[in-house]
């Protein structure tokens, strides 16, 4: 049933491949998994609506196919908390995307508190695709501590593709070693009365540490968003960026902001913030090809967003 | 009502205080390149914008009728599936959107078939390789002279009865060049009628009449090559309102 609904929701089908690994979690049972040689996962019901996931990726493994997970909540009502430890040892390397499904949400809260470590020379990309209902009945909760050590990258895509963001709170925080590499990004467009709350943070201590936050939002109506990016580097070389964009319409309200802290003379960290209804000429262009404002507006917004 | 496909009458535009464009006239017949020359900021693209009835270019007064129709105060989008266009001077970026995607929203708003030959054939009359181009995103990975292009393609899969140029000449290479020339000289054949702005003398080879603009006035009209040579040698500039300044204020046709 999550796989269908996951499916419907507009996910792709990779649970029948059996090169490809995946672990499938409703609410707190484990519905299946399959695993890979050099990857690891342990998924237990340690409460009523809560499932803790440990995953490791042994040193030197380099997964070839991206690991699906796929988390959700079927019922109008419920609650789903898991508690993620995921290890990437050294040298090791691996892309995770994990599909979060509350297509009939009213009253549901998803809860995900994730420990990521990831090893020296290792490298590890994590998507979150979230498939929402159209009642915004959906509270999220992702927060994650992240350690990157020496010569590692992470990168990190969290994408609402479908539904109301309902309730949407983000809270990302890091530190990065030398020559690490971590790369945040979130895109999310909320209408009616959506709250998007977004929390990405950046120690870069280690030199030559580098940190990129992207946030790229779409709202409407009422909804309402907040970024908060806060970068710090106190190390030689280190360099960041803080880049958000926020696009609003009706009486949908934005608010950014972004911290940049320098603790070294030798590290770099810029910024930029836009917030703003959508680009006229680019409104003017789509709408000279025949357009009207909203068909017009979707193509700049999906743009933004899928970019 | 004579063969024109697009007339301007008496029109003037205002914006905020300043006055943009006054009691503009002229008209285009199917199958015509008519130009627009005049020094910067004197009212060429806000003319150009005008047609196309963007947002904040509807005019004070005056009209503007397409195939008899008054449609000064028709939107941009309903202008475009009657067939009007344009062509930007410096064409918008797009992130997140693909080549592909950007050519077919203009088939799209018609509902006509979409063909990867389509593409292909669009892309080719502007001299980009298809191949190179389609899934690459309208960003700022591609020049402004790519971006044109591309826009122009786009243009040319509408199908349209007439077309704005905004100064598709600038910031273009020779091959480029050669190549837009070619897509006006296929506009005419098909009877599409042409606005242009252009500071080229290539372009002003495929142009059947032209106006010299300035100050938002429209001071001299006729042969292309005539009024470039005024324009080039005899025109003293403008200054604000001060009309004297120029001996053909009479507007001769």
């Amino acid at each position: 049933m999550m796989v269908d609904a996951y499916k419907e929701a507009g996910g792709k089908d990779v649970f029948s491949d059996s090169d490809v690994a995946h672990i499938v979690l409703e609410r707190d049972k484990v519905l299946g998994q399959h695993m890979v040689e050099g990857l690891e996962v342990d998924a237990k019901r340690v409460a009523e609506g809560n499932v803790a996931v440990k995953v490791r990726v042994r040193e030197g493994y380099k997964i070839e196919k991206p690991v699906h997970m796929c988390f959700g909540v079927l019922p109008k009502e419920g609650k789903q908390k898991i508690d993620m430890d995921i290890e990437i040892e050294d040298n090791a390397s691996v892309e995770i995307m994990s599909d979060c499904v509350f297509p009939n949400a009213i009253k549901v809260v998803h809860e995900m508190l994730a420990d990521i470590y990831i090893g020296k020379g290792s490298s590890y990309i994590y998507r979150e695709n979230h498939f929402h209902g159209e009642d915004g009945g959906v509270t999220v909760n992702a927060k994650s501590d992240i350690k990157l050590e020496e010569d590692s990258n992470l990168k990190t895509v969290f994408s609402l593709l479908k539904g109301r963001a309902g309730n949407f709170n983000v809270d990302y925080d890091s530190e990065v070693k030398a020559n690490a590499t971590i790369e945040m990004v979130s895109k999310i467009k909320g209408y009616v009365d959506d709250k998007i709350n977004i929390r990405e943070g950046a120690r870069l201590i280690g030199e030559g540490a580098r940190g990129f936050l992207e946030s790229k939002i779409a709202i409407q109506d009422e909804a309402v968003a907040e970024v908060y990016n806060e970068l710090t580097a106190s190390a030689n070389e280190a360099k960041g960026h803080v880049d958000c964009t926020e696009i609003i319409k009706d009486n949908a309200s934005a608010r950014a902001i972004p911290i940049v802290n320098v603790k070294h003379s030798g590290a770099k960290v810029t910024h930029e913030a836009a917030i703003g209804s959508v680009d006229s000429t680019q409104l003017q262009t789509l709408m000279a090809r025949g357009l009207n404002e909203e068909e017009a507006t979707d193509v700049i917004v999906e743009g933004l967003l899928n970019g | 009502m004579n063969n024109e496909l697009l007339k301007i009458e008496n029109l003037s535009l205002k914006i905020g205080k300043t006055n943009i464009l006054q009691n503009i006239s002229f008209d285009i017949n199917p199958g015509e390149v008519y130009a627009f020359i005049g020094p910067n900021g004197c009212g060429k693209s806000s003319m150009a914008y005008t047609i196309m009835g963007l947002k904040n270019y509807i005019p004070d007064r005056g009209k503007v009728y397409f195939k008899g129709d008054d449609i000064t105060n028709m939107p941009v989008d309903e202008r475009a599936r009657k067939g009007i266009t344009l062509a930007w001077q410096e064409p918008a970026r797009f992130e997140g959107v693909s080549v592909r995607k950007f050519l077919s929203l203009g088939l799209q708003s018609r509902n006509v078939e979409i063909s990867e030959e389509k593409l292909e054939w669009a892309l080719n009359e502007v001299a980009i390789v298809p191949s190179k181009y389609l899934d690459r995103n309208i960003d700022d990975t591609l020049s402004g002279g790519e971006r044109k292009r591309i826009e122009l393609a786009s243009i040319l899969l509408m199908d349209p009865e007439f077309v704005i140029l905004d100064e598709p000449d600038s910031g273009v290479d020779v091959i480029a060049l050669n190549s837009i020339a070619n897509v006006i000289s296929d506009f005419k054949i098909n009877k599409t009628g042409v606005f242009l702005i252009t500071h080229s003398e290539e372009m002003l080879e495929l142009v059947d009449r032209a106006a010299l603009i300035c100050n938002g006035r429209i001071i001299k009209k006729g042969d292309p090559e005539e009024i470039s040579k005024y324009f080039k040698y005899e025109c003293l500039g403008c200054e604000d309102d001060d009309y004297t300044l120029h001996p053909e204020v009479n507007i001769v046709e």
